[in-house]
């Protein structure tokens, strides 16, 4: 399904809090259509590459490119708008806000605009949600429900149909089952899997070795701020991956990286 | 559509319970105070209490000028936040739209330069808008970038603004207004601008993106940041409203008195906050309805004037407010808490 135009590239991407490394040196590719998981141990600077990727932070070092061109996003916001759509780990919805407002939240449709009180099209909201939920394979009883009364996993069904709904260029999954049970692992495994038959490129971050050889093509083992291996999914075992995470395998690359 | 939805899968019996409002809860305690000063009415008056019109119209306009604050206090309330200010901007917009408004012929008029002419209507009211706004707009404008909570902006504003109204006269107070402006205070007018004021808040929290916001910010601020909202713009839009709304309730109670003092409003902003947490708003953001603020303004009329019927004294009033408020808070922490438990 990948087709060879690559949709993100980075290059000597670098993080430093301070003294501290979170990554260094990380050069990555994703062809459009293409799905990667990004593994790692805690630490290893999963989480870090994420965030300059999308904006959240500020690169310490190093080039993004994305959909051909080279980026500086200065926020989350600057990402979704060219494309990216990011689930975030807990920061994703509003409580008290129904599924329309919340997959809406931040892009209304605006039936008559009057600025900041413009005055909403509920209707064509609820409709474009119940389409997007039914497209992403969501299942929600109650609209109308706040999101505060729903289950953690259809919570997070939610907030990934949100994303699914406004996607335009690539997804990234940040930990989307690490708080979830093992039913409702499934559920959002299930939806993960639906978006991945519409090809969307997709990054996902996750701690869970099954459920990473179970969604996506590539794995790139992060350990200790660098990007330690990029493994194909259908040539490796699920040892090999914990090999690299733990640094029994590729130690030499690090080594070779730190001279670099 | 949604029932097409509901019919494909079984849905477990807890989500399709309707869950109970807190505008449903505090409508019944409505009901119920007012029944209770409906059967003591009969024991100790032998007269009906709610069989009086008169009695019910007096009920509503005792509350309909700290109502009108409890609509603007009841959206900070959702966003999160707490306005402590509103008692104090009260007199001092009353007091400075007032030095606006007296008769030109007026010798002791504050502006006894204006030239012994009455100036038009439209001005005082401008004047006294635009200080309750002023004042708002410090209050959103610190807490949006200052990052200090909310409690303390409105507090230092609480203070600052009653030395305002103290320092506009030097102490005096401004009687003999003009009747046009004397008119927004007369008769059942303050009822009627509240009902007016209900019902276009009803309208901005449901139906625009003003309330989405609203809620969103005060249900998960770094949710709604990150949904692309201007958190910053939109608390300052918040406390800006709830400002002018509480210059208008000054105007109005100066103008039904005939006369604003740099004291008065002592205490509204407890009152208001009162009412909203009495219906239903809950203090710590995100939810509640003006619907529910209205329904704690009619529990606080009913109270107010049911104790009067009865001839007691106002002292037990106060207690028993008390009790109600400390009450409605603990219902809240208790729904909270039940809701955390079913999640």
């Amino acid at each position: 399904m990948a087709s060879d135009k690559i949709i993100l590239k980075t290059e000597g991407l670098t993080k430093h809090y301070g003294g501290v490394h979170a990554l260094e040196d990380a050069n990555f590719e994703l062809k459009d259509g293409e799905h990667v998981a990004v593994v790692g141990d805690n630490g290893a600077g999963k989480s870090t590459f994420v965030r300059q990727i999308t904006g959240v932070e500020q690169r310490t070092r190093g080039k993004i490119w994305f959909d051909g061109q080279e980026v500086q996003f200065d926020g989350p916001l600057e990402a979704r708008e060219a494309g990216i759509e990011t689930v975030f780990q807990n920061l994703a919805l509003a409580d008290d806000l129904d599924v329309p407002s919340n997959l809406f939240l931040g892009r209304e449709k605006i039936r008559f605009n009057l600025g900041p009180f413009s005055i909403l099209d509920k209707r064509a909201m609820r409709e474009e949600t119940e389409a997007g939920l039914k497209r992403t394979g969501v299942k929600i009883p109650d609209l109308d429900n706040s999101i505060r009364h729903m289950s953690g996993g259809q919570r997070q069904c939610v907030a990934i149909a949100r994303s699914a709904t406004f996607v335009s260029k690539l997804i990234i999954l940040d930990e989307p089952t690490a708080a979830l049970g093992v039913q409702e692992t499934a559920q959002v495994e299930e939806i993960i899997k639906g978006l991945k038959a519409r090809g969307v490129p997709m990054i996902i971050v996750s701690h869970n070795l099954r459920q990473v050889f179970d969604l996506v093509d590539r794995i790139i083992v992060f350990r200790r701020g660098r990007i330690a291996a990029t493994l194909n999914a259908k040539e490796v075992d699920g040892n090999e991956v914990v090999a690299y995470i733990t640094g029994v395998k590729g130690a030499e690359g690090e080594k070779r990286a730190a001279y670099a | 559509m949604a029932d097409a939805t509901n019919a494909a899968m079984p849905v477990p019996d807890t989500a399709k319970k309707k869950h109970r409002s807190a505008e449903f809860n505090a409508l019944i305690g409505l009901v119920g105070i007012a029944l209770i000063f409906e059967i003591l009415g009969w024991i100790f008056q032998g007269q009906s209490f709610l069989g009086n019109l008169q009695r019910l119209q007096i009920m509503i306009l005792q509350v309909s000028v700290i109502g009108i604050i409890a609509v603007g206090v009841t959206q900070v309330i959702i966003t999160g936040g707490i306005d402590l200010s509103s008692g104090s901007v009260t007199a001092a917009a009353a007091m400075i739209a007032m030095s606006f408004a007296q008769v030109g012929t007026y010798e002791r008029a504050v502006f006894i330069d204006q030239g012994w002419v009455d100036l038009p209507v439209i001005i005082p009211l401008i004047v006294g808008l635009a200080v309750g706004a002023f004042a708002g707009l410090i209050n959103g404008a610190l807490i949006a970038y200052t990052k200090i909570p909310p409690f303390i902006a409105t507090l230092g504003m609480m203070v600052a603004a009653r030395g305002i109204a103290k320092w506009w006269t030097r102490g005096q107070p401004i009687s003999f207004p003009t009747d046009a402006f004397a008119a927004i205070g007369q008769g059942m007018m303050p009822v009627l601008i509240l009902l007016c004021i209900i019902a276009l808040f009803v309208f901005l929290l449901r139906f625009t993106v003003y309330g989405v916001h609203t809620y969103a910010i005060g249900s998960n601020m770094d949710a709604a940041r990150m949904s692309g909202i201007n958190v910053e713009r939109h608390l300052i839009l918040v406390y800006t409203i709830a400002g002018l709304l509480t210059g208008l309730a000054g105007m109005i109670i100066a103008a039904r008195g005939l006369t604003a003092q740099a004291g008065m409003g002592l205490m509204y902003e407890l009152d208001a906050i009162a009412m909203a947490v009495i219906g239903g708003v809950s203090l710590s953001g995100g939810r509640g309805s003006v619907v529910g603020t209205f329904i704690g303004m009619l529990i606080f009329g009913v109270i107010l004037s049911g104790f009067t019927f009865l001839r007691l004294d106002a002292y037990y009033q106060e207690m028993i407010k008390g009790v109600i408020i400390v009450a409605a808070v603990v219902a809240d922490v208790w729904r909270q808490k039940r809701r955390a438990l079913a999640a």
